[in-house]
């Protein structure tokens, strides 16, 4: 039953030179079945030339719960940003 | 990249647990993402909402479907057969995201065939005449629209955006049903008449799909404050009514409903009382076309079963070599 068929997440790239992003998930009993699916739910109007189906079960993601602590380390480290940066106005291309 | 904004100590002065971030998150205009905290009925009211448009979309499919073996040319049979494509595509995307808040698909499939889970009431009338299929696109579609435009800007993330991807594919399907209906009028006095027909018949039941009136609508308040709907169902038809007007002028086609007429004063045409006890008496499954629906859908549901056996066979036989 369909119960049993896997939840694959799709990611698209929309043309060349884009990275593939995540456009939504469907159920399918097999990868090329996935693939296929995933060709007709999500790309009907030449959205994308390239598709990429992932078991869901096989992502790895960071827990909400974690949030504040996860990303913690960049949040302190403002020297990573340009604006940081003060150079007088008369220097140019910088 | 701009650097994170808000100093420590602010965010030390907010209230803090997951219900006040959820809240903040709500205020903010951000979204709701899958795993985040949310409370129990929001998650809920989001469930019924999404799997209640999600079979909307599925049992939208019967009305014009029924049409496609019979469209009056290959033109019509193939923009027919794609817009009947894009509504069950339009399904799997909001079972997906109804997916993202731990409702299970099939559960969702069989409340809907054993008549658990509601879709629009617009679905449980006839489909008589060819015109129906252009009345469909231009109203139904024009309604749903309506309807669905402000909900791309929805509290819930995968909603959201599903919902922008089905505006997007929505307007094809009112242009083409308004371009059928400018072909019919250009016809014979027969073609003409069978629009007006089924103008006629389709009006009322459109201004419907906005559900009941804001003093009756059970959700809205909250749904408001959550940012779930962003405007009321009055609000919404009333934009609807303003739209529909100079289409119907420009088409030809008069809008049944002596009482409608332009308000300088308040900006917006008035319209006549709907008759609301037909909403309840099609809501609650006595319309038209309700038992035949969802035996419809219960019947490919169940023809099926063969299908979707043999591939989950074929599967574990691949994974087994």
């Amino acid at each position: 039953m369909d119960k049993d068929w896997p939840l694959y997440e799709v990611f698209v790239r929309g043309k060349r030179g884009l990275n593939h992003v995540h456009v939504g998930s469907l159920r399918a009993p097999d990868d090329t079945m996935a693939l296929r699916n995933a060709r007709d739910l999500y790309t009907r109007r030449n959205e994308g030339v390239s598709i990429w189906v992932v078991p869901a079960r096989d992502i790895t993601a960071s827990s909400p719960d974690e949030k504040d602590p996860f990303f913690a380390p960049s949040g302190d480290k403002v020297y990573r940003h340009p604006t940081f940066y003060d150079i007088p106005e008369n220097v140019p291309h910088i | 990249m701009a650097p994170s904004t808000g100093t420590a100590e602010a965010r030390a002065a907010e209230p803090q647990g997951e219900a006040a971030h959820f809240e903040r998150t709500v205020a903010r205009d951000q979204r709701i993402e899958p795993r985040d905290w949310m409370p129990d009925a929001y998650r809920a009211t989001m469930v019924r909402q999404i799997a209640q448009h999600a079979h909307s979309e599925i049992i939208g499919m019967q009305p014009e479907g029924v049409w496609i073996t019979r469209a009056p040319s290959l033109r019509r049979k193939a923009i027919l057969l794609a817009k009947v494509q894009d509504e069950a595509g339009h399904g799997l995307y909001l079972y997906s995201a109804a997916e993202t808040l731990g409702a299970d698909r099939s559960e969702l499939t069989a409340k809907l065939i054993s008549g658990r889970q509601k879709y629009s009431s617009i679905f449980n009338y006839p489909t008589l005449t060819f015109a129906d299929v252009g009345v469909i696109g231009w109203l139904v579609d024009g309604a749903a629209i309506c309807n669905q435009v402000p909900l791309c800007r929805s509290s819930y993330g995968p909603y959201a955006r599903a919902m922008i991807r089905i505006c997007k594919e929505e307007s094809f399907h009112q242009r083409q049903g308004y371009e059928l209906l400018m072909t019919l009028m250009r016809g014979t006095d027969a073609q003409r008449e069978m629009v007006q027909d089924a103008v006629n018949r389709w009006w009322w039941p459109s201004l419907m799909m906005f559900g009941p009136p804001d003093a009756d609508s059970t959700h809205t308040a909250q749904s408001m404050a959550w940012k779930i709907k962003r405007h009321t169902n009055d609000e919404l038809r009333q934009r609807f009514v303003d739209m529909s007007v100079p289409q119907a002028d420009a088409l030809g086609v008069t809008l049944p409903d002596p009482d409608l007429r332009w308000n300088a004063e308040r900006g917006h045409h008035d319209f006549g009382e709907i008759d609301w006890s037909e909403l309840k008496r099609v809501i609650s499954g006595d319309g038209p076309c309700n038992a035949e629906r969802v035996a419809v859908r219960r019947a490919a549901h169940e023809d099926g079963a063969w299908v979707r056996e043999a591939a989950a066979a074929h599967a574990a036989k691949q994974e087994a070599r």
